[in-house]
């Protein structure tokens, strides 16, 4: 006689200590398997859209700080250089190297966080974040050093960034640089060839290629799968084509090459950094002087950086006022969401963390 | 001749009659037990996190009294003081017993652990039997929280408290077979004087699946996923707060210290050792054993549950029974006076079947086609 | 360097294959008519040479008297762009074809677009509010609500 089971729905409710911010899963389990899985958001929904529709174009960079709070610059020189598109602004050389070393920089500070909270839903208690944590400080300390905030930013202009950084971040950066790669090669082999890891992350969470492209995936997910699109690579904006790096791809799109990609990604931003405090010109104005309420001409721009999640990309509607008529925010963890079901369906509770790590997203950019 | 059964010969021949001979010690024991047992789970709290800190690159605690030795005190004070929240679903009786048939049987483990040369409370002939029997009693008090407390989260961690549980008592209780069988006894206190060499040298695979298979009964990483704090918020004690969070909480400890006593007994010879008082000795190996479990608690991930299942079933069970096949030929061949003999055969047996498993066997499971 | 493909030239590909689809082009964009929106679409993304498999983004701006929906896509293997654009004058009741079996990755972004503005899309398998709660009233991106 057949035993008689029934799904039952899990609420990986808003409040659990593995979802990277107020996020939503409806799961449906045959026991431990999961069956289907539905991502429900909207509960940090601010408003951001509309609330750039009353302001000026300045006073919004301070509300893109708060939509991928963990490496918020990034989000800020995604929404100048789509204003400077529809303006024609032209950013000086010495801003435009102080951009590309915050970038990087921010990028690592991400990807710190992703590998450590990675390991932390994987159950290695809190040793890996603490480690990566101690890093991201270093960066922190930084950033704190140029603009005085350690989390939100606000820190880039349209033309430009805000203010010149002090006589103490060039030599400070330096050193950090300089002994970056030893810890990098040293969480690598701390967790690379960990057996329990390998066994949790192997082959879990498949994403394959065709899926990636068809979602529009984008970042290291996309990269995972095996597809080579970098927009630093492809449609390269700000000076990004003078700088020599490589854009680290995996093979099979399963969570361990997600994470390996987020790892090697981490040593191409270090080279990055390395050519760019070479090649930085030593003094130069650092803010293209643009008026306080500037009136761009009417017309609209779409401008997109390769963000640490993935493609960050701002739509702006310009009616030639001092405030823009619609700013959209394309947001990477949104898309990269999509792939979820797909890559989640069949394997088990523990599974669907580990795959939602792999993924990193930020609820700030989701929900806007 | 336990010092308790002296105890009560001298209490005898002082004129007391049988009845009061026989209680008057048995008292004393129990109460001794207790207080030492239940004063030791808390410096041992207080170990694990200032270990657990300096592993993660931090002070533990170091507020609270000199180096923070008060902060078990000052979180149970906390817990005794919150208010105590049952869920207005959840089944009274079993969401109320639950965490007394966790903690007691606990705390009944330590009457069979020799501290020194005769300082146990009861020298039971089937001694570690005895403590495998008990210990599965908490098991139906986990399960019985997750049930009572009628919350999906418990649930799951429920169902795999029962497999779990279940899956790594064959293995423990192979390899207490194979020290069974080199002693002749189960009796604890003839474990220890059985030992002219330490167990974990002369049956390296034996000490090393039970050490695995303990930690597998104790919920500690990288077995915990019973109350895996990413996955299922806090399993089968999530719906629990005050006093009995503070039971669950020292139970948990407390099976620790019993587990690593029960280990420094069966394996690193007990209280066994030059110079040194045996107490201390004793107390030096149980809290050698407790600290490397909280070394592989702050260092290694967790296991997924198929995972769990796979490692106990195909991994260690097949190897815990070729080892007492191994360890039985050895006795039977092996004279008592060449046991070093028996030790280079071990080692080179237990590299052996490492190997060949690390070879063949995988972490298998994976997707389901649903 | 990702290439902008003409608009003047897909225009006139896409009007060939797709008569009365195309109401105007400039140098990056093409608008085509709401209702041949999903031939369109699937033309751009099965012909050899066009393929675009991409989708970049997709969204919709109020101008008061229509609603433009926008739309970015990417070729991967020829490294192109494309904007395509659309309008719907309807503001009772504005419905567009959905383009979800083609790029899943509009699933949100078309589930975002009638929650902030109302438009309903037609073939969309799962069309609810994302960011606002069931039960909300409104529109929040239209320019007339607030």
């Amino acid at each position: 006689m057949p035993i008689k089971t029934e799904p039952f729905y899990l609420n990986l409710g808003p409040q659990h200590p593995s979802t990277h911010g107020v996020f939503r899963l409806r799961v449906e389990l045959d026991g431990e398997v999961i069956v289907n899985v539905e991502p429900i958001i909207g509960y940090l929904h601010r408003g951001i859209e509309k609330l750039a529709e009353t302001r000026t174009y300045t006073q919004v960079i301070p509300l893109t700080d708060r939509l991928d709070y963990v490496a918020s610059m990034t989000n800020n020189l995604a929404y100048c250089l789509s204003v400077e598109k529809l303006a024609g602004i032209k950013v000086p050389e010495r801003a435009e190297y102080l951009r590309v070393i915050f970038s990087e920089l921010m990028r690592l500070a991400n990807h710190f966080l992703a590998i450590g909270a990675f390991l932390n839903d994987c159950g290695a208690l809190a040793t890996p974040l603490i480690y990566m944590w101690r890093e991201r400080e270093k960066i922190v300390d930084l950033c704190e050093m140029t603009c005085g905030q350690r989390l939100l930013f606000n820190y880039m202009r349209v033309g430009g960034v805000s203010q010149d950084v002090p006589e103490e971040f060039m030599p400070a950066l330096k050193k950090f640089v300089a002994e970056m790669p030893k810890f990098i090669g040293e969480y690598e082999q701390l967790i690379k060839q960990n057996e329990i890891f390998l066994a949790r992350t192997k082959g879990v969470g498949i994403l394959p290629k065709e899926t990636a492209i068809n979602i529009g995936a984008s970042g290291p997910v996309l990269r995972g799968s095996g597809v080579n699109w970098d927009i630093r690579k492809k449609d390269p904006y700000s000076i990004y084509e003078r700088f020599d790096f490589e854009v680290p791809t995996g093979e099979v799109g399963d969570c361990y090459d997600r994470f390996w990609v987020r790892l090697r990604e981490m040593r191409q931003s270090v080279r990055i950094l390395e050519q760019a405090i070479v090649q930085i010109p030593a003094k130069g104005p650092t803010w293209a002087d643009v008026p306080q309420f500037f009136r761009p001409p009417a017309g609209e721009a779409y401008g997109h950086i390769e963000a640490p999640k993935g493609n960050l990309g701002f739509y702006v509607v310009s009616d030639g006022s001092i405030a823009p008529y619609r700013v959209h925010i394309f947001p990477p963890s949104l898309i990269n969401v999509t792939a979820l079901a797909d890559m989640a369906i069949g394997w088990k509770v523990a599974d669907l963390i580990i795959i939602f790590g792999s993924i990193d997203v930020v609820l700030g950019e989701i929900d806007r | 001749m336990t010092l308790l059964d002296q105890f009560q010969k001298m209490l005898m021949t002082a004129g007391l009659p049988d009845w009061a001979a026989y209680l008057v010690p048995a008292l004393v024991g129990i109460i001794l037990i207790i207080a030492v047992s239940l004063t030791l789970v808390i410096i041992f709290i207080w170990w694990e996190r200032r270990l657990l800190g300096r592993f993660q690159l931090r002070l533990g605690p170091n507020r609270c009294g000199p180096e923070g030795i008060l902060q078990p005190v000052a979180t149970g004070l906390k817990l005794l003081l919150k208010e105590d929240i049952v869920p207005a679903k959840a089944d009274k009786i079993l969401h109320f017993l639950a965490p007394i048939v966790v903690f007691v049987p606990v705390l009944m483990i330590f009457a069979v652990v020799p501290v020194s040369e005769g300082a146990i409370l009861a020298n039971l002939n089937i001694g570690i039997v005895y403590v495998i029997a008990i210990s599965s009693i908490s098991t139906i008090g986990i399960f019985m929280a997750a049930w009572g407390s009628s919350n999906k989260f418990a649930l799951i961690s429920g169902m795999r408290t029962v497999a779990q549980m279940v899956s790594y008592e064959l293995p423990v209780v192979l390899s207490i077979v194979g020290v069974g069988l080199v002693t002749g006894s189960f009796s604890m206190l003839s474990i220890v004087q059985a030992q002219s060499i330490p167990f974990i040298l002369l049956m390296p695979l034996g000490g090393v699946i039970f050490f695995l298979g303990c930690l597998a009964e104790m919920n500690r990483s990288p077995f915990d996923l019973l109350e895996a704090d990413s996955e299922i918020v806090a399993g089968y004690h999530t719906e629990y707060s005050g006093m009995k969070f503070a039971m669950f909480f020292m139970g948990e400890y407390g099976v620790a210290l019993a587990y690593s006593a029960v280990i420094a007994t069966l394996f690193l010879g007990g209280w066994s050792g030059p110079l040194l008082p045996p107490v201390i000795w004793f107390l030096i190996k149980v809290v050698l054993v407790f600290s490397f479990t909280v070394w592989m608690r702050a260092t290694l991930p967790r296991l997924r549950v198929d995972q769990l299942m796979a490692f106990a079933w195909k991994g260690l069970l097949p190897m815990a029974v070729i080892n007492l096949v191994i360890i039985a030929i050895e006795v039977l061949v092996v004279p008592a006076s060449m046991l070093w003999l028996m030790v280079i055969l071990n080692f080179a047996f237990a590299a052996v079947l490492v190997l060949l498993w690390s070879r063949l066997f995988t972490l298998g499971g994976g997707r389901v086609e649903v | 360097m990702t290439v902008v493909t003409s608009g003047e030239d897909l225009a006139k590909k896409i009007a060939e294959a797709i008569p009365g689809s195309v109401i105007s082009s400039d140098k990056t964009s093409v608008m085509v008519d709401a209702a041949k929106l999903a031939q369109v679409a699937e033309f751009l993304k099965n012909t050899p040479g066009l393929d675009f498999n991409y989708l970049n983004f997709a969204t919709a701006v109020d101008y008061i008297d229509y609603f433009e929906l926008v739309y970015r896509l990417l070729s991967m293997e020829h490294n192109h762009s494309l904007v395509l654009k659309t309008r719907c004058y309807d503001r009772e009741n504005p419905t567009v074809p959905s383009i979800v079996s083609l790029w899943r990755g509009a699933y949100f972004q078309e589930r975002e677009m009638f929650d902030m503005f109302g438009i309903k899309f037609e073939g969309h398998p799962d069309l609810r509010r994302l960011l606002t709660w069931e039960g909300f009233k409104g529109y929040p991106l239209r320019r007339d609500y607030l």
